[in-house]
Parts: C-alpha cells; structure tokens; sequence
C-alpha cells in the first residue's frame, strides 16, 4: 500500500519542482562540477559510477533534475552512442523520441541502434529513490517539503533517515522541520536502529495526535523489543485519549453548527410566535422567500456585475429581510389580525398559506433546486489542533449569533422593542398609552418574517434552494421555539444549539435518522415534564 | 318508538346522510354491475375503488371532529394512526401473499429476502391470522394514542402545544418507518397484495365488497360518534373544550374525558387506515407525513367543526375537488388547497353546513368576530 501512494506523492511533488523551476528558472550557483557535467557522464557509465552521479544530482539540489532521475528510475534515460549526450526516450515513430532531461524540450528523434539505454539495477534505483526524496526535501518551496515529508511520514522508508537529517539541519522553517523531524522518527522507527534511538522516535512521533499518529505506531509495534512495545503502548493509549477528546470536540462543534441553523430557523418565530403567540405555519416559507432572494441576487450578479459575486450574500440580506418582511406584514395585515384569540384557526389558515406560498415560488422558479453558490470567502477550511473547520459553518454560527444579539438589543432597547413588549403584555394599556398596537402588531410580525428571510439567505448556504425548503425546518423550528420556552429569545438560543449538540452526538451510535427520532422522542417527553419549555415565563400571564 | 329514538341519535341531518350512504351503497354496485358500460349512470370499479378511498377519507375525518370538534384537541398527528391502521392491514395482507411472492419464500415477505433477512421479526408474528391483525388494527392506535394522551393530559399540555407535539409525533413516526431496519417495507412500504380472506383484491366483486364495508363503517362510527357526543359523557366534553379550567374545578376530571375521547379516534383513524390500505392496494411512510393529517384537518373546517355530519361532507367534498383539480388543473390543485384553509378560516368559521343553517334561518348574517362561536371567546377571557 505505502509504496505506491509514496510513488504518486513523489510524481505530485516531482510536477510541483518542476513548476517552481520553470518560473525560478534553473540558474543557480553551485559548487562542484555543473549539472550537465554530471549528465554527461552518465553515458556509458557502470553501476558504481552511475550512483555516483545521482548521488552528486542530488546534492546539487537542483530541481530540474528530478525529471531525469525520475526517468533513470523508470528505464527512460538513454544517450546517443554518436556524442554521448543523455536523453529521456520514448518509444515512438521510426525509433525513440528523444527530450532533453534538464529541459524537457523535444530534442528530435533517434533509430533504435543509434542511442543505448542508461543501465540501472535494484540498488540503484533505491538510490534514485532517496535522491528524488531529497531533491524534494530541499526544494526551495515550504509546501514540496512538507508533502515530501509527509510522504516519508506515511512510508516510513527507512532510507529516508540520513536525507531527512541533513534536510532537518539546513530547515530554516519551523513548521516544515516539526513535520519532517516526525518523518524522521517514523523512518528510524522501521530502521534498525536501536531501542533508545526508537523510544526517541515514539517520543517525537506521539507529540501530534493523529490517526496517521495511530496507525504509525501501532505497525511499529509488531516486532518490537518489550521497552520498546510498552513505550509504543504508552504513547498509543496516550494518542487515543487525545484522538477521543478531539472526536468529542468535533460532535460539538457540529453540533454548534446544526444548532446555529436550528437557532436562525427558529429566531423569527421565537419573536412571531414566542412574543406575539402567533403559530405561523408559513414561516418556513419566509425561510424560503429569503432564500429563494439570494438566488435571484446571485444569478442578477452572474450574468451583469461578475466582480460582486463575492459580496452578494451581502446584497441579498437587508433585500431578503425587506422582501420577507412585507410578506409578513402583508400577512399579518390581511388575515393574521382577524384571527387573534383563535390560534387554532390561526395555524390552519398559515398553513393554507404555506400551501400558496409553495406554489407560487414553484410556479415562477420551477420545482427543480436552484444553485445558489458560495463566495469565496465562505468557501475552504481551516484546522485548529484537531478539528476541521470549514468557513461557512463559522460564518453561518457567527452570523446566527449577530442576528441573536442583534434582536436582544432591538427588543431591549429600542422604542419599538419597548412599545413591542408592551403590546403583548397589555394591548388596552398599550393602546391607552398612545401606542397603535395595530402598528405595532404589523411591525412586529414584519420583523419575525424579516429575520426568517435573513436566515433564507444564510441557509441557502447549506441546503438546496427549492420550494420545500422551507417545510423541512418548521416542526424543528417550533419544537426549538417550545423546548426553549415560549416568550423567551435565550431560552431558544439554548435550546436550539442544545438540541443542535444532542442531535449530533446520538449519530454516532444511533445513525442520523434514529438520532433525530430520538431527539423528536426526547422533546415530546421534555414537553410532559415542562409544558412551557426549559425558560418558562412566570406569572399570571402563562396560565391560560 | 324506537324509529323516534333513532331519529334522536341521528339528527335530522344525519338521518339524511345515512339515507344518501344506503342510497350509495345501493346505487353503485348496482350500477357497476347490472349498468351497460356506454351508458351514463354506469359506474366503473375504478370509480368504485376511488369512492371507497373517500369513504375512508371521511372516517378519519370523523374522527378528528370526535377530539376537535367537541374536545377542542386540534391533533395533527391523527394522520398517524390512520397509517398505523394501514399498515397493520398492511401486514397481514402481506403475510396472505404467502409463497407466490416474487421470491417464493412462504414466510417472509420479499422485503425481507431482498434485505437477506433470516426469520421474520416478532412483531410480524400473529399477523398472519386475520382476526389478529384486526384487534391489532383496532388496539395499536389505540395504545399509542392513550400513552401518548395520558402523557400530554396529564402535565395539561394543551392547544397549540398539543397540535405541535401531535406533529412531532407524526413526523417521528414518518422517520422511523423510512427506515429499512424497522421491518416495515422502509421507503417503498407494504404492496403487491393479492387477496384477503380468500378474495382476490383486483376482483371487482372483492372492490365493491369492500366498498360496501367502507359505508357500513363509516354509518357504524357516525352512530357511535352521535352516541358520544350526546351522552353525558359528551356534555362534559362540549364543556371541556368551551371552558377547561372551569369544567376541572366544577370536579371533572379533564383529562379522563380527554384521554377516553382521543383514544376512540384514534382508533377509529386506525379503522379507517385498515379499509384504506386494501382499496388502494398500497401503504408506505408518506402516510405519517404531517402534511396529510394538517389536511385532513381542512376536511373537517370545510364540512362543519363540531357537526360529524360536516366532517363526512368535509373530507368526501374536498377530496372529490382534490381529484378533480389534479386531474385537470395540476398547478391550480394547491392554490385552492391553500386557499381553502384560508378563506374557511376567515369566513366560513362553521363551515358549509354552518352556511346552510345559516341560510336556511335566513337571519341577517352575524358578525365574523362573534361567529367565532363560545369556544375561543371564553377561552380568551379565561386567558386574560
């Protein structure tokens, strides 16, 4: 397995050096004879003088020979018996096609008795082995190195020791030697070096915890002297704690994620519905509406200003809260407000238009996905110790958590929060205060389906942009709202990024649908124990 | 005397209702047997097969206005039992099927042998005896909604809360039976039946015979629903939903008549699954889907809340536009759904026979606000 993945790593690599020589160019000074000497003596030569040679290619530390050692490795160097200069040949027309191996320009074509192949045996093409490893060891870019480190670190070719130590002495670059010390420890680690040098090895190797950590170890534990196996079995237990915590941070950071979008889906409602009491059945649908704006803003970019892809997500939030939001006030104006006092009546009629809202999107969008791209400084990923994170996802938690803040201080402290507040607690105080609770009512309403459409545009992101976008958040959606406790924004910002963690960390054992069976099982006896949530208001107002 | 007592238990409108279903019953067999083909008042089996589909439609509407109507839980999950029902019909259809499945095994339906299953799971034993599979019919609905409305009574979660938590329900179930390892067919369901009791299903007279039984089901649980509502026992229900804490303190205990009446329901949506699954010769997890049980809730507004006789007009009248509008205008099919929930809501709060008593007192229309009826009314001066 290791040799053939060792093999296309040195080709990545080997295309890599040669990339960065063609734009470096090749002129650099050297000490010693020059490299196309050294070429020319490979015409002709024996075994000793020919490994002679690549041993010297190697120092030289030129990239551009790793196109011709890499072609002495795979029997391709041949040189012409006229003027013994060196070609890679390959077969084709009358006999060989002929390139020169420094450049790899065409250097026309040869018959077949006209040129004789460079000889090489077991041991030499070892040595051209560990010669193209620390070619790559020393190329002048930070990145070859490190993957030809790395390559070394997944072979564990015992070879590589003496070229990974001098790489390790002439290494300026932190980060390049940490990777290519560990290389080194697992490289002596299938050496025969002795036990102290390889407990060493276990040492250095078991500083980073990884799988690659693991399965190092454990293929040098087969064989080993008993010190050795226990300071492996040390060091592999040790891996394995950390490789569990670093799982375990993973679930909550997934979990974080997943509850982030549970808490955008569900933020608008915890205002429609937890302040207002108003079950919105079509609040999804304003999910959707924000969504389905971002797609609109983004095909709009697409075809007439290119260079705003990147801030169109930036375009489309106040477009997406200003549109979702007048179709919620528009709702709210035209049949919400005949129906206070009766919320039965009121989810069926939302529901009904949920159906309308569907079907006017799949009317003018068609019932197909639309493609809703990412910008590219949502795009890529980033790791910290062990985990992985993508950007979007931390994009979209902390985006999540300004919306939240957001509200709280909009609820908080502002005029239209206080006159917000007071409405729902005493609509003919309020209305005697001088306050138009029908305003207020609208507003309010607007502002829940406003912050749906700015979750719209977020979850666009993550899931397909299509008319049912909307209907697979609305139960997650009210369940969030009610587990956290009606009324009450921090109850559903714990609720949802609880429910988002719980949710992920029963996958594991119980796969991704059972788990949310038994979350949704979990929530419905939650509800017997504490009817009005984890945050229940208290006082006279919740008895109803 | 006892033709008085009748008239009594049925209501003058449901006297005319269960005079139309005997009519119906009479008419369509007659009409699909002994009618030439060419002429109009034939009937076709498929037509029959699409009527008793609606039959079973009704029942479950029947059933939501039993706990809606006049215990005020709006349950959306009612379509679950309906499913549950279904699906244990379902299975002993399965088991019926025998050896002349497309694998030939005798025991095991051919899901199992297509998932390489050895022995058949014990909650498949019994089902291959008919009366078995019909107490199931009858009790696992009926299990599950007493746990599940004892739970919820008992800690007094109620209105909105209920309807969500009824959802959840139903959308877990829907999860649950998706999946292959449950043992219930996963994604593609129960199908491919070939009789029961011996009668081949695709025989016409098998159809009508089922038809007949889908009325006589569907008069059978009106009676029993009309028995309900106007015991004493009905009263208290009428009283729980019109002013619960004030029913609780007179000395009721709630949550008994709530938990009797939604565990009647439903079994009898479980009933209604059970005459369904063998007409359309299909049942699979899209039933559980919560969509249909909010649905089947619109039949009920649009027939009459709280009327039995509105929900059968509600959940065969809708159903009949549903075929219709499908057919011939697919993409208006939702904009009328939807429209409907709306504007019954708003302005049909009694619904179509609300309308007709309405009209038929020609009084001066009421004010839609007052028109709310007691219910909410109190209910909202309870909240304040």
């Amino acid at each position: 397995m290791a040799r053939p993945l060792l093999l296309i790593l040195q080709r990545i690599a080997l295309v890599l050096v040669l990339a960065t020589a063609l734009i470096g160019g090749s002129a650099k000074a050297q000490s010693g004879p020059s490299v196309p000497d050294l070429v020319s003596r490979l015409a002709g030569a024996d075994f000793n003088e020919t490994e002679r040679v690549v041993e010297a290619l190697a120092a030289s530390g030129d990239a551009s020979v790793a196109r011709l050692l890499e072609a002495l490795g795979d029997g391709d160097l041949y040189y012409r018996r006229s003027d013994n200069a060196v070609f890679i040949a390959t077969r084709g027309g009358e006999g060989y096609l002929l390139t020169d191996p420094l450049t790899g320009a065409s250097a026309g074509e040869a018959g077949r008795r006209e040129v004789a192949k460079v000889r090489v045996n077991n041991s030499l093409r070892r040595a051209v082995r560990a010669a193209i490893g620390t070619l790559t060891l020393r190329s002048p870019d930070p990145a070859i190195r490190i993957a030809a480190a790395q390559s070394v670190l997944k072979s564990g070719d015992p070879e590589a020791v003496e070229p990974l130590t001098e790489a390790i002495a002439a290494e300026q670059n932190d980060s390049v030697r940490a990777v290519m010390e560990r290389a080194r420890a697992a490289a002596i680690l299938n050496s025969d070096a002795s036990d102290a040098v390889k407990i060493d090895a276990v040492k250095t190797i078991a500083a980073k915890s990884s799988q690659d950590t693991r399965a190092i170890l454990l293929a040098a534990s087969n064989g080993a002297s008993e010190a050795l196996g226990s300071a492996i079995s040390d060091a592999v237990r040790r891996v394995e704690g950390d490789l569990a915590l670093w799982s375990a941070a993973q679930n909550v950071w997934y979990g974080l994620s997943l509850g982030s979008v549970l808490l955008l889906a569900a933020i608008g409602l915890a205002i429609t519905f937890g302040v207002m009491g108003v079950i919105n059945m079509a609040h999804g649908e304003m999910v959707m509406i924000g969504a389905y704006v971002t797609y609109v803003v983004q095909e709009i970019i697409r075809n007439h200003a290119p260079f705003l892809f990147d801030v169109s997500l930036l375009i489309a939030l106040p477009l997406a809260f200003a549109i979702a939001g007048a179709v919620g006030m528009a709702i709210e104006r035209g049949i919400i407000r005949f129906l206070y006092g009766r919320p039965l009546e009121t989810l069926l009629a939302t529901w009904g238009l949920s159906l309308i809202l569907q079907q006017v999107v799949r009317s003018l969008f068609g019932p197909t996905n639309q493609e809703v791209g990412a910008p590219s400084w949502m795009s890529g990923a980033f790791e910290l110790g062990g985990l992985t994170l993508t950007y979007g996802r931390v994009w979209i938690i902390v985006f999540a958590l300004v919306v939240f803040a957001v509200l709280v201080l909009v609820l908080r402290h502002t005029s239209f929060g206080l006159q917000m507040r007071a409405v729902t607690q005493n609509r003919r105080m309020a209305s005697s205060m001088g306050i138009r609770t029908n305003w207020t009512d609208a507003l309010t309403f607007g502002l829940g389906s406003g912050i749906a459409g700015v979750a719209g545009v977020a979850l666009s992101q993550i899931d397909n942009v299509s008319p049912n976008l909307g209907q697979s958040y609305i139960i997650d959606s009210f369940l969030v709202v009610v587990f956290g406790g009606v009324g009450n924004l921090w109850g559903t910002l714990v609720g949802a990024l609880s429910l988002g963690v719980l949710n992920k960390f029963l996958e594991p054992y119980a796969g991704a649908v059972l788990g949310k069976i038994l979350v949704l099982v979990f929530i419905i006896l939650f509800i017997q124990k504490r009817p009005r949530g984890l945050f229940a208001l208290k006082g006279r107002a919740v008895e109803s | 005397m006892i033709s008085g007592r009748f008239l009594r238990l049925t209501g003058t409108s449901g006297l005319i209702l269960l005079a139309c279903l005997l009519a119906a019953a009479i008419y369509v067999p007659v009409a699909n047997q002994f009618i030439d083909p060419g002429s109009p008042f034939h009937v076709n089996t498929a037509s029959v097969v699409v009527f008793g589909k609606y039959l079973c439609f009704a029942m479950l509407a029947l059933s939501i206005d039993l706990v809606w109507g006049y215990c005020g839980i709006l349950s959306l999950g009612h379509g679950a039992f309906f499913a549950l029902g279904g699906y244990a019909m379902g299975m002993h259809l399965m088991r019926e099927i025998g050896p002349r499945g497309v694998y030939g095994n005798p025991i095991l339906p051919d899901f199992m042998v297509f998932l390489n299953w050895e022995s058949l799971p014990w909650f498949w034993y019994g089902f291959d005896m008919f009366w078995f599979a019909m107490v199931m019919v009858v009790l696992v609905p009926g299990l599950l909604a007493f746990v599940f409305g004892f739970l919820a009574f008992r800690s007094r979660v109620t209105g909105v809360y209920l309807s969500i938590i009824t959802q959840a329900m139903a959308f877990a179930l829907m999860l649950a039976f998706f999946r292959n390892e449950m043992g219930f067919g996963g994604n593609n369901g129960l199908t491919d039946f070939k009789d029961v009791l011996g009668f081949d299903l695709q025989a016409d007279s098998t159809r009508i015979g089922l038809y007949l039984l889908s009325i006589a089901a569907l008069a059978v649980m009106f009676l029993i629903c009309r028995a309900i509502v106007l015991s004493r026992l009905g009263k208290v229900l009428i009283a729980v939903r019109d002013a619960e804490s004030r029913t609780r303190f007179i000395g009721y205990r709630v949550e008994h008549y709530k938990l009797f009446v939604f565990t009647v329901s439903a079994m009898m949506a479980g009933v209604a699954g059970a005459l369904y699954v063998p007409q359309v010769g299909i049942i699979n997890p899209g039933e559980f889907a919560p969509a249909n049980s909010i649905e089947a809730v619109i039949w009920v507004a649009v027939g009459g809340r709280g009327t039995l006789v509105g929900a059968v007009i509600g959940g065969i009248g809708v159903n009949l536009a549903k075929s219709y509008f499908t057919g011939a205008l697919p993409e208006i099919w939702l904009f009328a759904l939807g429209g409907l929930f709306v504007v019954v809501t708003l302005f049909m709060p009694k619904g179509i026979l609300g309308l007709i008593s309405h009209w038929r007192r020609r009084q001066p229309p009421p004010e839609p606000a007052a028109e709310t009826g007691a219910p909410s009314s109190t209910a909202a001066e309870e909240r304040a």
